[in-house]
């Protein structure tokens, strides 16, 4: 039997992991990857301890962190592939004004 | 039976998953950052198998690593990566990511030294058989707002994203 503090110190690398390639990628692709690990971190702590205290509410929870993830992905991409349209790059910091 | 939840396969996935983790950083092509983050997608899925929670770890699989994972590498291919890998990969702040990360250490670190009692040990394990009966009972008795909630947010997504994508509407 594996304990709680396990799983919840392997979410906070998984957490630590996606802040860290958000903090210093400049490619859009990939800075949105790192806010998936992060809510995916989440969810393995939101499911550790719903195993722990016996409550199936943490895990109801998971499925709206990913409707919450599966809307934020098509809406981001889409806003990608309209600056990708316009700008021809994918990099942050050329990506400083609203308007061209 | 023995139980199949043996700290190995803990160790296993884990370690699976915090290295898909880092390549995804450490990569400087976006196409193997996304493979390796479907590594970290499906050990995680293991992880939820373990902690009891099948139909969790079903719809990790299906949505994650098959709906949104599909998503980014399509939206990889409608781009120019070639240019995008010639250029500075990160951003020039290793100092302060290398205090963040020694600070973050050291917090994990005292977690795991003192946190021995903090959790006691439970007995039994969540009945894994009825696991999505009773998820489906919560998500249409207590959570049927959330539920609906959650259904509006998708639609407005969609409508964003095709609203978005469209060249000329």
């Amino acid at each position: 039997m594996v304990p709680l503090s396990y799983y919840l110190m392997l979410s906070g690398i998984l957490f630590a992991c996606g802040i860290l390639g958000f903090l210093l990628k400049r490619n859009i692709i990939t800075i949105f990857m790192s806010i998936e690990l992060m809510l995916n971190g989440v969810n393995l702590s939101f499911v550790a301890f719903a195993a722990h205290w016996h409550a199936l509410s943490g895990q109801v929870f998971v499925f709206f962190v990913m409707v919450v993830a599966a809307a934020e992905a098509a809406v981001g991409l889409a806003i990608i592939i309209a600056v990708y349209r316009t700008r021809e790059t994918l990099n942050v910091d050329q990506v400083n004004l609203l308007k061209l | 039976m023995n139980p199949v939840a043996t700290p190995f396969f803990f160790y296993l996935l884990s370690t699976l998953a915090i290295l898909g983790g880092v390549m995804v950083i450490v990569r400087r092509n976006a196409v193997h950052s996304a493979i390796a983050l479907i590594v970290t997608l499906l050990s995680v899925a293991g992880l939820y198998l373990m902690l009891y929670a099948p139909f969790v770890a079903g719809v990790q699989i299906i949505v994650y690593a098959g709906g949104i994972m599909v998503l980014f590498l399509f939206v990889i291919m409608l781009v120019n990566i070639d240019r995008s890998m010639k250029e500075r990969a990160f951003n020039k702040q290793w100092w302060i990511a290398i205090a963040a990360a020694v600070a973050l250490g050291a917090l994990f670190v005292s977690v795991f030294v003192k946190s021995k009692g903090l959790f006691p040990e439970r007995g039994l394990p969540l009945a894994e058989e009825s696991n999505t009966q009773q998820i489906g009972l919560y998500l249409y008795g207590n959570y049927m707002f959330a539920f609906e909630i959650a259904s509006l947010l998708l639609l407005v997504a969609i409508i964003g994203a095709v609203v978005m994508a469209k060249k000329r509407i």
